[in-house]
């Protein structure tokens, strides 16, 4: 190439290069293009997550830039929340409609199957007899050695024992019983005032004297027959049984 | 062995206490010995075994039966010097004219009377002839001399001895009558339940008496030996039962409220004492005809049982009562009044009257309190003087003292061999014999005669 040539092509560069800035600047002029639409979002959740028949869950919700916005088809408001009671495992939507578009959310509420009890054909509870609800709200109460007062916890069983002696109508024969050690005849007598102390405690408490017998078995009904404190604790007591 | 205490409430200076102390206890003890009519001066008795009469093969087995009981007999009395069998002369008489008196009247034997004899079984009969002779009276030795006959049976024979020995006793022991043939009435439980049984004194012949299949308790025969009272529990209480010895079975005794226990006969069998709870519901002494009707109330404490009379007089009562914590034994006139007390401390119960009036037999745990429990031990007191000897010191509980009829003896219960057995023992603490083996066995009640 030869160098006139060269400097031509340098010239139209230049010259181009000018061409092209000033026509730029004068598109400035024409109209914009409308904003774009800003994107729809969509949340939703379920707390708790999962539960047992019958509790609920509270769904909460939220959109934006939403216009249109329904759970399950319902509509509601773009932020909210609601309570629902599944009975079985849902899956909960949310649609949210925008100028953007639709955003749908969803949430799973599971449900537990409930610890039900398995079908026990008719649950008829056991009959209670007055043998066994004796047994049970009179209790045997203990004695010290030699002496016939009642200990305080005694006093206490007693008082509640009366109640239901009351309320049942129950006549009630209160056994004093002692322990192996002295004589045989003196024992009977101990325990008649064992007996005795248990009749007016009950008495106090509101039973009626024609409701309550007493009887002493001294030391001859022992209920447990080693020498030792242990079993003559046992035996240091009055029993009492349900007169029919 | 036989420990005198005294329950004195004095108090004097220390040197005189201690004077005083020893002189009263010596006191109490001779005192004490006279009242059990055991005097110092006790017969020198030979008891050489009987001679067999004849050689009918039940003679020899019946006359061992004799020898034994007759000799345990006079042994068992408490008022002879027995002369030990090792120092007899060889020849042994089997009638006055083989009687060598000088031979047992020297040393060694030196007896101061012999008993001797023969038995013999002819055509199913025993037949038995005793002596007793005064040895050093050459005079006129024959003190004694008894023929016996009955059918054969070793049962006759030791009724035969009984019978010979209470002869020699009453001759020899200041007129009071032996107790060979006295029965012992007490509570067993070797049917399988608790039921009155009766015994020879000496512990042969056992034999039920009730049959009440519930529990039979303190047994007390009659003065003349024909009704047995006891406690009996019935369904619902316990009640005095009475049983027929001629009749051999319970017969009818008022039903009275409450409970009622621990009967006791006046000496001349007019009137029964006994515990109730009739009044307060709580155990009182009452007293009331031998037939049960016209019940009194003679004490008012809480928890009095075991009413026992004078039987001398019949005027007192002795009897137990918690009204102060521990059992005690007190004292009252027949009519309630004049109520003593007569232990101070301890756990003591069980009074027993000796046949004379003068003397209380009783069981007690002397030193009660934490760690001596369990021993109980039998006592007597000398009502008048309250002065008290142990009877009993080996050990376990020692309970339900009774007099032999002719206060010589007392027959107790006693756990000393691990369970409860009937013990006797002569009142002043010798000749301990165990009575009772089988089951066990407790309150002996022994007859009046």
């Amino acid at each position: 190439m030869n160098k006139s040539t060269s400097n031509r092509i340098v010239v139209l560069g230049v010259l181009a290069l000018l061409m092209v800035a000033s026509g730029c600047k004068k598109k400035e002029t024409a109209p914009p293009p409308p904003p774009p639409p800003k994107p729809v979002t969509a949340t939703l959740s379920a707390n708790p997550t999962s539960i047992e028949a019958g509790q609920s869950s509270t769904l909460t919700w939220s959109t934006e830039n939403a216009t249109d916005v329904a759970l399950d088809g319902n509509k509601v408001d773009p932020s909210g929340s609601q309570t629902v009671s599944p009975t079985q495992t849902t899956t909960y939507h949310l649609t949210a409609k925008g100028a953007a578009g639709t955003q749908e959310a969803t949430a799973q509420v599971s449900v537990a199957a409930k610890p039900t009890p398995t079908p026990t054909p008719a649950p008829t509870p056991p009959p209670v007899t007055d043998d066994q609800l004796f047994a049970q709200m009179v209790k045997d109460v203990f004695f010290d050695y030699d002496k016939s007062d009642l200990r305080p916890d005694a006093q206490q069983a007693l008082a509640q024992a009366a109640q239901v002696i009351k309320q049942k109508g129950w006549r009630v024969q209160i056994e004093g019983n002692c322990d192996e050690r002295g004589s045989t005849e003196y024992n009977l007598a101990l325990g008649e005032r064992r007996a005795d102390a248990a009749k007016q405690a009950l008495q106090q408490a509101g039973v009626g004297a024609d409701a309550l017998k007493t009887i002493s078995y001294g030391k001859e009904k022992p209920q447990c027959t080693d020498s030792n404190e242990d079993c003559w604790q046992k035996n240091r007591r009055d029993h009492f049984s349900l007169l029919h | 062995m036989v420990k005198a205490n005294r329950l004195g409430k004095g108090r004097t200076l220390g040197f005189i206490t201690l004077m005083l102390c020893g002189f009263l206890s010596a006191a109490a003890q001779d005192r004490i010995k006279i009242e059990l009519n055991m005097g110092q001066e006790r017969p020198r008795l030979a008891a050489p075994d009987f001679k067999a009469a004849n050689g009918d093969p039940q003679t020899a087995p019946l006359n061992t039966v004799f020898n034994q009981t007759l000799w345990n007999d006079l042994d068992n009395a408490g008022i002879f010097d027995m002369v030990a069998k090792s120092f007899y002369p060889s020849q042994m008489p089997g009638q006055p004219s083989e009687l060598n008196a000088k031979a047992w009247g020297d040393p060694p034997p030196n007896a101061g009377v012999i008993t001797f004899g023969n038995l013999g079984v002819t055509s199913g009969k025993v037949d038995v002839q005793g002596w007793l002779y005064d040895v050093k009276n050459p005079g006129a030795p024959q003190i004694l001399g008894k023929q016996y006959k009955e059918d054969a049976t070793p049962d006759n024979a030791r009724l035969i001895a009984h019978r010979f020995a209470d002869e020699i006793i009453a001759r020899l022991g200041s007129g009071i009558p032996g107790i060979a043939e006295s029965q012992i009435y007490f509570v067993s439980t070797r049917s399988g339940n608790k039921e009155i049984w009766s015994m020879d004194y000496d512990g042969a012949n056992q034999k039920q008496i009730t049959k009440l299949g519930t529990i039979a308790l303190s047994p007390r025969i009659s003065p003349d030996g024909s009704r047995l009272a006891f406690s009996g529990l019935t369904r619902d209480s316990w009640q005095i039962m009475m049983y027929s010895m001629d009749l051999g079975r319970t017969v009818a005794f008022p039903r009275i409220a409450g409970d009622n226990f621990s009967p006791a006969w006046a000496s001349d069998g007019t009137k029964i004492a006994f515990s109730s709870t009739m009044h307060s519901g709580l155990s009182e002494i009452f007293i009331a005809d031998a037939n049960g009707a016209g019940a009194r109330r003679l004490s008012t404490g809480k928890g009095d049982v075991s009413p026992v009379f004078n039987p001398k007089t019949n005027g007192q009562i002795a009897w137990v009562s918690g009204r102060t914590g521990l059992p005690q034994i007190y004292v009252m006139d027949a009519d309630g009044s004049n109520v003593q007390r007569m232990t101070d401390q301890g756990y003591a119960v069980s009074p027993a009257w000796s046949p004379n009036g003068l003397l209380l037999a009783f069981a007690w745990v002397r030193n009660y309190g934490p760690g001596v429990l369990g021993g109980s031990d039998i006592y007597l007191m000398d009502i008048a003087s309250r002065q008290i000897i142990q009877l009993t010191h080996d050990g376990g509980r020692n309970d339900f003292p009774s007099w032999s009829p002719d206060g010589r003896h007392i027959v107790f219960q006693s756990n000393r061999t691990g369970n409860e057995q009937i013990w006797s023992v002569l009142a002043d603490g010798t000749h301990l014999q165990q009575l009772t083996r089988q089951g066990r066995n407790s309150q002996p009640n022994w007859s009046f005669k």
